[in-house]
Formats: structure tokens, sequence, C-alpha cells
């Protein structure tokens, strides 16, 4: 992995980060690289609650802050954001003011790399509107001054349309902090998580893989 | 949360907040992901957070899964799928319907003052 000299991670929800992208921070911040994670919002929608249901709709934002708080402690990221949009609405706000606010963050953060969703391919409208405004942000920095962009795509077509992953990082080196970090926001992943631990104790090939490996497309500015 | 049991505590709930101005939360929800594991899934949901209403009469129907309806001042807001409610510290009444694996998939609040 390269050294980098400051990364940005920008994704809406809390936990965002934990599956496909918490090993390379975790990666980034033990090689002393300072990492800034902004969330757009509290995954005020979620829809996972515990069976039976140990919350409801009020409070789980509430819980959900705490998980992200717990979640950047374990990845030892110093400087988490939560920018207060809400869960579901990001692709409904003024465009151009979302990529303001995310231009305002880039500039003063000055970051060598930036991580974020590939727009398009990303699922979540939320992920999806994300991505874009990052785009948007970056596209208005003039070529020669921009930072590398990586993308997390994980649609049905995205292999297919973007091709394979330009970017493997394999961070089996830090996987208990990645599995620390899936472990904080635990409202959203205990009831996977069961299983999950189940198949890392038997070091299941496909789950190793899995929790292993992280895709990234570098995003190619056609501006 | 808990699971509705009978109709009586929630009635009594929806009709101390009758006849006068309220903020509803409603929403109905499959989940961002649904279309993405399964591709013939059709994803459809809605979403209303503080709309301000008042009505003359809302009842609590069906038998677990539950239905509520409330005759508001020009029309009707209804939620189905409910299966567990909270009054919760702010003496708002949380409605909601949790599906088989627990997450949720129909909302329907009421309160005196705006949600958050």
């Amino acid at each position: 992995m390269e050294k980098e000299r400051h990364v940005l991670v920008i994704f809406p929800h809390p936990d965002d980060e934990a599956f496909g992208v918490s090993g390379t921070i975790a990666t980034h911040v033990q090689n002393g690289t300072p990492v800034t994670y902004a969330c757009l919002t509290l995954g005020e929608m979620g829809r996972n609650m515990g069976n039976p249901p140990f919350t409801n709709r009020e409070n789980l934002p509430k819980i959900r802050k705490e998980e992200l708080k717990a979640a950047a402690a374990a990845l030892g990221i110093q400087d988490l954001r939560m920018l207060g949009y809400r869960d579901k609405t990001v692709e409904f706000e003024d465009d151009e003011k979302l990529a303001n606010a995310m231009l305002s963050i880039i500039n003063e953060v000055n970051p060598s790399l930036i991580i974020t969703f590939y727009p398009g391919y990303s699922v979540h409208p939320d992920h999806d509107a994300t991505g874009a405004a990052v785009v948007r942000a970056v596209e208005k920095l003039p070529a020669d001054a921009r930072p590398t962009l990586h993308c997390v795509a994980f649609s049905n077509n995205c292999v297919e349309e973007l091709g394979e992953a330009d970017i493997v990082h394999n961070i089996s080196a830090v996987a208990d902090k990645k599995l620390a970090a899936i472990q904080a926001h635990r409202s959203q992943t205990e009831q996977m998580f069961g299983d999950v631990t189940e198949k890392l104790k038997n070091q299941d090939p496909q789950m190793m893989v899995w929790i292993n490996n992280e895709r990234f497309w570098t995003y190619k500015f056609e501006k | 949360m808990e699971p509705i049991k009978n109709h009586r505590q929630v009635q009594e709930a929806i009709n101390a907040y009758a006849n006068q101005d309220v903020y509803i939360h409603l929403e109905t929800t499959n989940g961002a992901y649904a279309s993405h594991h399964d591709q013939t899934f059709f994803s459809a949901g809605a979403y209303i957070r503080n709309a301000l209403v008042r009505y003359e009469i809302g009842k609590i129907t069906g038998n677990d899964p539950y239905r509520v309806g409330l005759k508001i001042n020009l029309g009707w807001i209804y939620a189905e799928g409910l299966t567990h409610f909270e009054v919760d510290e702010q003496n708002r009444l949380l409605l909601a319907g949790h599906d088989n694996k627990g997450k949720l998939a129909v909302a329907l609040e009421i309160s005196a003052t705006p949600f958050e």
C-alpha cells in the first residue's frame, strides 16, 4: 500500500467503512498517515434492530452514533466527522451544495487519497449520491491538483462494466482491527456476526478472501 | 418496543392524541438492498416525517400483525403490518412492524412535538 500524506474517507452511513475499507484504513493509520472519516448520516433508516427488537426508529441513530465512534476508535481514526445529513435523503439534496460541502472538507484536509463509493455502482442511493458528490467536488479542482480517488463498488454489474478492481489490498496483517470495527457496529452486524465468527474460526476460505481483500477502482476523471 | 398483545393499550394511546395537532412519522421499506439481493424483487417504500395533522378518530384493528388508521381533517393515514409498540419517555406513540428476521418494515409514530 502506498504511503499517503492524508487519507479522506467519505461514506454516507456508519458501517459503510467496516466491511470493504476498514483494513485499508487501519493500515494507513499504522503507517502514520492521518485519516479523516466524514460520515454523512447516522444511518437513521437502518432496519436491523435485533430480534426481538432492542431499540426503535427514534433511538437507533443514537446507538449508531456511538457505534461509529467506537469503530473509528478501533481503527485509530483521530478525525471523525458526522455531517448531519439524513439517511436515504442524500440523493435529494441540492447537488451543487452537497458537492461544495465535500469540496470544503477536501480543501481543508488536503488529502492525497480519497476513498468513497463508485457513483452508479454502489447499490444504495445514498452510496451513489455520495460518490457522485465527491466526484463533482474533485472535478472542481485543477486536474494536476486532484487527489487520487479510490472507489468501492459492489453492484451486480460492477465488474462487467468497470472491469476488475485495479487496487486490491491484502489487509490480513490488520484483520483483528477490521473485525473489531465490524463488531463495533453491533446493532447492524451482530445478527450476521455469529455466522461470520464461526466461519473465521474454521478459516473458511471464501470468508477469508472476503475479509482479507479490499478492492478499489481508481476513478478516471473525464473532465 | 414490545409486541402488541392486545388492542387496548395501543387504542388508549391513540385516543390520547385525538383532536389535537400531532406530528406523524410514517415509513414503509423493503430496505435499499432488496432488489440487489433478488433482482426479481420490486422494491417500494414511502416515507414522511413530521407531517402536522389532526385526527378525529384513530383505530387499531387486525390480529397480529395489526393495522392502524387515522381519520385526519382532509383525508386518511394508515399503516399495516404493525407488530410492536412503545410509548417512549417523551410520551410519543411508536408503532412498528418487524418482519420474521426482526427487520423493520413499517413504522407509524405519533408525537405532540416534532420528531428530531
